[in-house]
């Protein structure tokens, strides 16, 4: 019997509390930097497109909302022809983001993507695409690839010696 | 003492009980959200207040359909019976002096008689829909408001001793000196728990019980038919409150404003009494609610009744 009355005197008094709802949208709330949100593309430092559409988003994607199309430039160089988020699917679970091997494709800290047609909720890749490098500033997966591409031969990559001529090593 | 101008009185208390009663929806998700620590509808019109316009229109635009098992003709009078009897309860409440629809000599009686008859619509709503959780609740709803209506009418005798009289306008009068929640504070407690149990608010809302019987007796209402339990559940929370503050705290009685503003003032402290059990309390098992009810409350009742007769007895 006590207990009730404690119950509704507690209860009452919350009344003179702060009140715990953030008013989203006049305050916004706060978005942790690893929150899962709005998928992105990023770009190398030197600008170009970090994507090399190894298809491992797609695969680990649960709801197969990736989808995309490889291709090569003229030195040899992967990136995807088209690339294709269905946002209408996409659950955010940032496995796309944990496959990427060239931190490519990441989530970022925005949710405010409401549309009125579903259509809509369709990101090619120019809407996927930003201009900067996201959540790692100095990565530039071709440089540390030990991969020869057109503009950069075998031994050019970071953290590599010059490539050696065997030949040249005979006594 | 009967009203100057009846017919306003009549419009006056009819328009104002809806109202209040509608604006409950409102008052009600606001206090819950100012003891949850959240806001509540404060979006649509200033402080959310037309949030009560946005949902009758709501309400009045939704599809009325009656279960084609359900039994027809009773489906569609359960609903207007609680409204019936609550509006017709609201007659005898004085809410200020002269301004009362009608002065029964028998006005308590008259309260108890109609807030039995409410129970008629939750039974018969139940029954008529054909549907094992409403039955359900309907049965609940029958057995509880039953048994907690013995000791509602005998709590409230206590009171009828001290004022000598059953008519409501007597019983405020009589409160002059003293209100009755002083000498009849059990009377009171009771009276609370019993009018709780007969509206079916939260901690008594068995009938309903949206964790295990879906909603209770009103699961196949929809459109203004389940609008129409709704508000006269809000009617009869305004209705008990106003009959708490007549009965216990004095009704119109106050010093510096007007009648009617104590009263509402009054009435409107125990509507939000009310809601603060909702935001406090859990809903108790069946029966712990039936054995609370006569194993507790009852032989209380009887107790203060014997205790109020005889203390009228010694000392008058």
């Amino acid at each position: 019997m006590f207990s009730v009355l404690r119950t509704i005197w507690y209860v009452f008094l919350h009344a003179f509390q702060k009140r715990i709802t953030v008013q989203y949208p006049e305050q916004k709330p706060y978005l942790a930097p690893r929150y899962r949100g709005r998928i992105v593309l990023s770009r190398d430092p030197d600008g170009g497109e970090r994507c090399v559409a190894c298809n491992l988003c797609a695969v680990a994607c649960p709801v197969s909302c990736i989808a995309l199309q490889a291709t090569e430039d003229e030195n040899g160089r992967r990136y995807p022809d088209f690339f294709r988020i269905n946002f209408s699917r996409c659950i955010f679970c940032g496995y796309c983001e944990e496959a990427c091997p060239t931190y490519a494709i990441q989530l970022t800290p925005d949710f405010e993507m409401g549309e009125f047609h579903r259509k809509n909720l369709v990101y090619e890749k120019e809407d996927l695409l930003i201009d900067g490098p996201g959540k790692y500033p100095g990565y530039n997966f071709w440089r540390v690839a030990g991969v020869q591409i057109g503009g950069k031969n075998k031994g050019e990559a970071a953290h590599e010696t010059p490539h050696v001529d065997v030949r040249s090593l005979l006594p | 003492m009967t009203s100057p101008y009846p017919l306003l009185s009549i419009l006056g208390i009819v328009i104002v009980a809806l109202t209040i009663a509608a604006s409950l929806i409102y008052v009600e998700r606001r206090l819950l959200a100012l003891w949850q620590d959240r806001y509540g509808p404060n979006r649509t019109g200033p402080f959310g207040l037309l949030q009560v316009v946005a949902d009758a229109i709501k309400i009045f635009m939704k599809e009325d359909w009656v279960a084609p098992f359900a039994d027809k003709p009773v489906f569609i009078l359960a609903p207007a019976v609680i409204f019936v009897t609550v509006l017709m309860s609201f007659a005898v409440i004085p809410v200020a002096p002269g301004i009362i629809v009608a002065d029964l000599n028998i006005g308590l009686l008259f309260f108890l008689a109609m807030s039995s008859l409410g129970v008629y619509s939750v039974v018969l709503a139940g029954w008529s829909s054909d549907n094992k959780y409403a039955l359900l609740g309907g049965m609940r709803a029958a057995a509880q408001m039953l048994s907690y209506e013995v000791f509602m009418g005998l709590s409230l005798m206590g009171v009828v001793i001290l004022a000598g009289s059953f008519s409501l306008p007597a019983i405020v009068e009589a409160q002059r000196k003293a209100w009755f929640v002083i000498p009849q504070f059990p009377g009171f407690v009771l009276f609370l728990i019993a009018g709780l149990a007969e509206t079916r608010r939260i901690p008594f809302d068995l009938s309903e019980a949206e964790s295990e019987l879906v909603a209770g007796y009103h699961s196949e209402y929809s459109g203004m038919k389940f609008g129409m339990f709704f508000v006269g559940e809000y009617m009869g929370i305004t209705l008990i409150s106003g009959m708490i503050s007549v009965l216990f705290f004095g009704g119109w009685l106050g010093p510096v404003l007007p009648g009617l503003v104590w009263f509402l003032i009054k009435t409107f402290f125990f509507i939000s009494f009310f809601i603060l059990l909702r935001a406090a309390l859990p809903r108790p098992r069946f029966d712990q609610l039936m054995s609370w009810g006569w194993k507790v409350m009852l032989p209380l009742a009887l107790v203060n009744l014997l205790l109020a007769g005889a203390a009228v007895l010694l000392w008058r």
